[in-house]
C-alpha cells in the first residue's frame, strides 16, 4: 500500500523533526500544567465544597478540561508548521514526488496525535500526583477522546494553514476560534452552573459534549447517553476537519 | 526528441480585481538532452509555468506533455521522470527544511519516490559525492553555506534519476565563485548524466553561459525564443560606436541609411550606430567615412546582451529598477 508507506515515512520525518526540537512540545504542555498547580487547588476546594455540580473527584472532573484545553492551544497551532514548510518549499518539494498527497497530511496528523497523547500522559501523571482518581478504562477511553480532538484541530490548522499560506490569518482564525470554545465548553466550570442562555449557547460547542462524556468516563460510567452524544460529536467533527483538510491538500493539484 | 511540450497553457488568478493572468496561453517545446533557459523579470510568469509543467499548479487552460506523459491525465507519471528545484529566496525557499540533517533529507527522497531505504542510503552517498557535498551528511541544512545548499537542492531534485530537471532561478543569491561552481554542476547534469534542463533565470550572462536556447517571456507570454547569439542577432544586432574628430552631422550623414544600419544615435562626438551584422558593417564603415574625409579616433564594437535583447523585445530592462526607455526600441523591432 503506497498511502500506508508513504504516511510512515512523513509521520517519521515529523517524529524526527519534533524529537529534536522539542521545546514548543514542552512550551505547549506549561500552560495547562499551571493551572493544574496554581488553579487546580483552589477548584477543588470549590467542588469539594459542592459548589460545583460534579459527581467524582475533583481532579477527575477537573483534568478532562485541561487536556481539551492542551489540544486545543497544541494541535490547533501546528497549521504554523505547514505555512513555514511552505516558504521553505518544503511542501513543492515533497509534491513534486510520487508521494500520496493524503500522506503528506495524514502523516503529519498522526504525529500531532502522538505528541497529544504524551503530553496528556504527562499531565494526567501529574493530576495523579495532585489526586486524580479515575478508572484506568476511563483515562485509556478519555485519550480516546483526545486522539479524535487532535485529528480535527490539526487537520483544520493545516488546511487553514495551507489553503491561506498566512501566519496572520491563521493567528486571528485560532484566536476567534478558541477563546469563545474555551468559555462555552465548561472547561473551567461546568456550564450547568450557569443561567440557561448560556447553557443554550454552550451547545454549540462541540467541546463541550467531548468533555461531558470524558467525565463520564473518569467516574467509570461508559454507556450512557453523554457518552454516545461525547462519541458522536468527537468522530464527526474528526470526520469533518479530515474531509475540508483532504480537500485543501488535493486542490492545485494536476491530479 | 521532444521532453517537453506545452501547448496554451495558462493560469488565471482570482484577485479582487477580477481574474489575473499570471501565465496567458505559453507554447514552448524542449528537446531532450536540452539545458534551455526560461528568462524573463520577476513576476513574468516563469514559476508559474514551472509549477504547472510539475504538476504542481492545475492550468486554467492549455495542455502539455511532459515525459511523455500527458500534465492532466498521468501526472504521476510526470512526476517519476522529473526532477523540481523551488526557488530559494534568502535562507527560505529551495526545498530542504533547515532542522533535517543532509543525509535525511536525501534519503527521504528517495523513499518517496517509493525505493527501498537501502537504495535510498546507497543513492543519496553517491549524489552527496558528485555535488561536493561529501562530509556534510549529518550536518543540519540550516548550517549550510549557500552554495552548499543550492547544491542539496539540486541533489534532492536527482534522486531518482529523472529525465528532466526543473531548476527555478537555481542561482539567486550565490557569490559569484558559488555560481560558477553551481554553473559547472548544471553543465555536468547534462554531460554525464544525460539529464535535460530547464532552468529559469534573470540573469543574463547565466542564460549565456549555459543554455543552447532560451525562451524570453514577459506578462506571461513567450515573446521569443533562439540560441542566445541567434536572438542578439535577431533582436538587436551589434552595437559599434565611432568617435570622429570632425563634424559628426556629417559623419551621420555620410552612413545614415547605407548598409543595414538599424538606428543612429549621436551624443557629443560620438555615433552610436545599431547594425544587424558589425563585422561585416565595420570595414565598409570606415572606407565610406574616409572616402568623405571624416577622421575616426576610436572604434568600437559591442556584441549585444540578453538585456539588451530583452529591452528590445519588452520595452525595458530585466531588472525590476531599469528606468523605461523610451518608445523606440519597439519600433526597432517593427522594421
Amino acid at each position: 500500500m503506497n498511502f500506508v508507506h508513504d504516511t510512515r515515512l512523513i509521520l517519521g520525518r515529523q517524529v524526527r523533526l519534533a524529537v529534536r526540537n522539542p521545546v514548543w512540545i514542552v512550551i505547549s504542555l506549561l500552560q495547562p500544567v499551571m493551572f493544574l498547580v496554581f488553579f487546580g487547588p483552589l477548584f477543588a476546594s470549590v467542588f469539594n465544597r459542592g459548589l460545583v455540580a460534579g459527581r467524582g473527584n475533583a481532579y477527575g472532573y477537573f483534568v478532562p478540561g485541561l487536556l481539551i484545553q492542551l489540544g486545543l492551544f497544541g494541535s490547533a497551532s501546528v497549521g504554523f508548521s505547514i505555512i513555514a514548510d511552505f516558504r521553505y518549499g518544503v511542501v513543492d518539494r515533497l509534491r513534486v514526488t510520487m508521494v500520496s498527497r493524503l500522506a503528506i497530511l495524514v502523516g503529519r496528523v498522526l504525529r500531532d496525535v502522538l505528541v497529544l497523547l504524551v503530553q496528556s500522559a504527562v499531565l494526567i501523571l501529574i493530576g495523579l500526583a495532585f489526586g486524580l482518581r479515575a478508572p484506568a478504562i476511563g483515562i485509556l477511553i478519555g485519550l480516546g477522546f483526545i486522539t479524535l480532538v487532535a485529528v480535527s484541530l490539526s487537520a483544520l490548522s493545516y488546511g487553514i494553514g495551507l489553503r491561506t499560506k498566512s501566519e496572520s490569518v491563521l493567528a486571528s482564525g485560532l484566536n476567534l476560534l478558541i477563546m469563545p470554545v474555551v468559555l462555552l465548553s465548561g472547561i473551567m466550570l461546568p456550564l450547568t452552573i450557569g443561567p440557561g442562555w448560556l447553557q443554550a449557547v454552550g451547545r454549540g460547542s462541540p467541546f463541550r459534549y467531548i468533555i461531558d462524556a470524558m467525565r463520564e468516563a473518569y467516574v467509570g460510567r461508559y454507556a450512557d447517553a453523554v457518552m454516545v452524544e461525547g462519541l458522536t460529536v468527537a468522530a464527526g467533527m474528526a470526520a469533518a476537519c479530515l474531509c475540508l483538510a483532504t480537500m485543501i491538500f488535493l486542490r492545485e493539484n494536476a491530479r | 526528441m521532444t521532453i517537453i511540450e506545452a501547448q496554451g497553457l495558462g493560469r488565471m488568478f482570482k484577485t479582487r480585481r477580477g481574474a489575473v493572468a499570471a501565465v496567458a496561453g505559453v507554447d514552448l517545446t524542449v528537446e531532450r538532452g536540452e539545458i534551455v533557459g526560461f528568462l524573463g523579470p520577476n513576476g513574468a510568469g516563469k514559476t508559474t509555468t514551472f509549477r504547472m509543467l510539475t504538476t504542481l499548479l492545475r492550468p486554467s487552460t492549455g495542455t502539455a506533455t511532459v515525459v511523455g506523459c500527458d500534465l492532466i491525465g498521468n501526472p504521476v507519471g510526470v512526476r517519476r521522470g522529473i526532477g523540481y528545484v523551488p526557488q530559494a529566496v534568502g535562507s527560505t525557499g529551495g526545498g530542504s527544511d533547515p532542522n533535517s540533517s543532509v543525509r535525511e533529507e536525501l534519503v527521504l527522497q528517495g523513499r518517496l519516490y517509493r525505493k527501498p531505504a537501502a537504495e535510498a542510503v546507497r543513492r543519496a552517498d553517491l549524489l552527496l559525492a558528485q555535488l561536493d557535498l561529501a562530509g556534510l551528511e549529518r550536518r543540519l541544512t540550516k548550517t549550510l553555506s549557500g552554495g552548499q545548499r543550492r547544491r542539496l537542492d539540486i541533489a534532492l531534485g536527482l534522486v531518482h534519476a529523472p529525465q528532466v530537471i526543473f531548476l527555478d532561478e537555481p542561482s539567486t543569491g550565490l557569490d559569484p565563485q558559488s555560481r560558477s561552481n553551481l554553473w559547472d554542476h548544471i553543465r555536468w547534469l547534462r554531460q554525464d548524466l544525460g539529464t535535460t534542463v530547464f532552468l529559469s533565470t534573470h540573469y543574463l550572462d547565466e542564460a549565456d553561459a549555459l543554455c543552447d536556447r532560451v525562451l524570453v517571456i514577459d506578462n506571461g507570454r513567450v515573446v521569443a525564443e533562439g540560441r542566445p547569439d541567434e536572438l542578439k542577432q535577431r533582436v538587436s544586432g551589434d552595437v559599434i560606436t565611432l568617435s570622429v574628430t570632425g563634424d559628426p552631422g556629417m559623419a551621420r550623414a555620410t552612413i545614415a541609411g547605407r548598409l543595414d544600419i538599424r538606428q543612429i544615435t549621436l551624443s557629443g562626438r560620438t555615433l552610436r550606430l545599431t547594425v544587424r551584422h558589425g563585422e561585416r558593417a565595420l570595414p565598409e564603415l570606415l572606407r565610406m567615412l574616409d572616402d568623405a574625409g571624416v577622421t575616426l579616433t576610436a572604434v568600437q564594437l559591442v556584441r549585444p546582451t540578453l538585456d539588451d535583447v530583452f529591452l528590445t523585445l519588452t520595452g525595458r530592462g530585466l531588472r525590476d529598477d531599469s528606468p523605461v526607455p523610451p518608445a523606440e526600441p519597439r519600433a526597432a523591432l517593427a522594421r
